[in-house]
């Protein structure tokens, strides 16, 4: 495949050390930059990708060929404009766009490791994409950046890094992943180990993959992206291409064949074994518990401008979540705004055209960067 | 920019912490920030102006004060504004106390009830009195705990806090109130303006 040669690699040598215990190193570390650095090289921002993206931010992905995940949102004279900050992002390990993850072949074994591949946390993804500020000779980021698991990275990272960004922007996340969210996972999960061909994660070696298993998990994952009300007005009780129901059990409504759509696509550009561990990651994000159960002390040591930013109808993460991060942030002091903005749709708001969010995003970055 | 604010910037010392509930679209933040190097914070409870503010690149919450002061620790302020809403909480009392943990001293400003014009629109018309301060019908207001001067000096009694300063606003003009002048100043002032301590 020539896809490889569009995706630009860091080999990582230094060992890291993964929170399950063992040691990588020189692994890959896929990125992607938008825009320029700067004489000063305080112009960057680091973008972290929720679940299924990838480093491909904006523009066309080389990959899948369609716009970039965050095309809203990052681009010339948009939210995050690259004409004048340069935005790095890399594909979380564990991930399979390039990145050390589940698909890669094991040295030792000349094997694809599949469910060999050691877990991955939160922590280990912000601790090898670090290592990008090494290569670039960056001091300190601008700011960190990151919906969803995005804004998960973002609060490990601040926390791991404190002097390394003058400003930091969770968006529709939370410091501990909730019983609900890891429930939402593990259906995804059980979706793929039980598609017959997950042959328990060696597909790749048997030429096969668990299409169907994958697909059922970002169907699934796909409702708890929308909301109630976004859904309804789309597709309310509408039908497939036809003027009565079949009484059969193809598609008759709208939204079960938009779901299919969506599964279907999704096994094109996503690999199974890493939407487990990916989702696994997520589950285990508690920065509460890493600070002995007062999150407050996961940022005490940094001075960064935090601006925390939810979603009215986002259910998956819920305002609350966030503003906990708030409270925490307000009981030692430091600086910290917080908007929940309006919208229908659901947590993916921040991945879509929602102008009070865009604009409100644009102008504390801008201003922040005037003053900084 | 307001008289009000004028005022409540002079009061404020430099360099201190200011925390500024229901900031509205920041206009004394900036002025507190520019004027007086005050690390200032804000509460506000309209998203369209807490994204006014984050525009301006103050720092602001979106919130409540009944629900969202009490994230903050104690004496974690030098100061506390409120400004013309306290008569639109369901509590005044627990809002002064919240005021005065997190805040070592606060500035509260209230709009007169007890002003002639007030006075005199519910003896001749007999209706609810709707002034420029107080522009909205009885039943669609949020001020639903209006007071006079008068009444917030016997309150600061009542609930014990101490007014360390108040200051009468009279067509733009601003007095000091005392114990000998209170009656005219609750007759004539528009807005009273208090910094208070426990």
């Amino acid at each position: 495949m020539n896809i490889k040669e569009n995706i630009k690699t860091l080999v990582i040598k230094k060992p890291l050390k993964l929170d399950c215990g063992k040691t990588i190193n020189n692994f890959p570390l896929a990125y992607e930059t938008y825009g320029l650095l700067n004489k000063n090289k305080d112009n960057a921002i680091l973008v972290f990708h929720a679940l299924t993206g990838d480093q491909f931010v904006t523009g066309i992905n080389p990959v899948t060929k369609k716009d970039g995940w965050w095309s809203y949102a990052v681009g010339p004279n948009k939210s995050i404009d690259t004409n004048k900050y340069f935005v790095i992002c890399a594909n979380v390990i564990g991930g399979c766009m390039g990145s050390f993850g589940p698909s890669h072949k094991n040295p030792d074994t000349n094997k694809i490791y599949g469910t060999d591949f050691p877990v991955i946390t939160i922590n280990d993804m912000v601790n090898a994409q670090v290592n990008l500020l090494d290569h670039f000779e960056i001091k300190k980021l601008f700011s960190v950046v990151g919906g969803s698991m995005g804004g998960m990275q973002v609060l490990q990272f601040i926390s791991n890094y404190p002097d390394k960004a003058g400003t930091v922007v969770p968006i529709a996340c939370t410091s501990s992943h909730s019983a609900q969210n890891i429930a939402f996972n593990e259906l995804g999960r059980q979706a793929i180990a039980s598609d017959h061909n997950w042959s328990d994660g060696k597909y790749l070696s048997n030429n096969t993959l668990p299409d169907k298993g994958l697909s059922v998990a970002r169907m699934a994952a796909h409702i708890t992206y929308l909301s109630k009300k976004g859904l309804q007005e789309k597709f309310g009780r509408k039908l497939q291409e036809r003027d009565a129901l079949k009484f059969g059990f193809d598609a008759d409504f709208q939204i079960e064949s938009y779901l299919r759509y969506q599964g279907s696509v999704f096994v094109d550009r996503f690999d199974a074994n890493s939407y487990l561990y990916i989702t696994r990651a997520m589950d285990y994000f508690d920065l509460v518990k890493q600070f002995d159960g007062n999150l407050s002390y996961a940022f005490k040591k940094t001075k960064a401008k935090f601006f925390v930013i939810s979603f009215t109808s986002d259910w998956l993460y819920p305002t609350q979540e966030n503003k906990d991060i708030v409270i925490a942030l307000n009981a030692i002091g430091a600086d910290v705004g917080f908007v929940e903005i309006k919208s229908d749709k659901g947590h993916d708001s921040f991945l879509l055209d929602v102008p009070d969010f865009l604009n409100t995003l644009k102008n504390f970055l801008d201003k922040s960067y005037s003053e900084r | 920019m307001k008289t009000e604010y004028k005022i409540i910037v002079d009061l404020i010392e430099e360099k201190t912490r200011v925390l500024d509930v229901g900031c509205d679209d920041g206009t004394l933040m900036e002025s507190l920030k520019k004027n007086k190097n005050v690390d200032a914070r804000g509460i506000e409870i309209s998203k369209d102006k807490v994204q006014t503010c984050i525009s301006k690149g103050l720092t602001v919450i979106e919130g409540n004060a009944e629900l969202d002061l009490k994230q903050f620790p104690n004496d974690s302020f030098d100061y506390v504004v409120l400004g013309q809403t306290l008569q639109a909480f369901i509590n005044p009392e627990i809002v002064i106390k919240e005021l005065l943990r997190v805040g070592k001293k606060a500035i509260i400003t209230i709009p007169n009830f007890g002003h002639w014009k007030v006075r005199l629109n519910l003896l001749i018309e007999g209706t609810m009195p709707i002034t420029e301060s107080l522009p909205n019908d009885w039943y669609n207001t949020p001020n639903i705990h209006m007071c006079t001067i008068k009444d917030f000096v016997k309150f600061s009694k009542i609930i014990n806090f101490k007014i360390f300063k108040s200051l009468a606003l009279t067509n733009k003009n601003m007095s000091n109130i005392s114990n000998f002048n209170l009656f005219y100043k609750n007759l004539f002032a528009e807005l009273g303006i208090f910094l208070i301590e426990k």
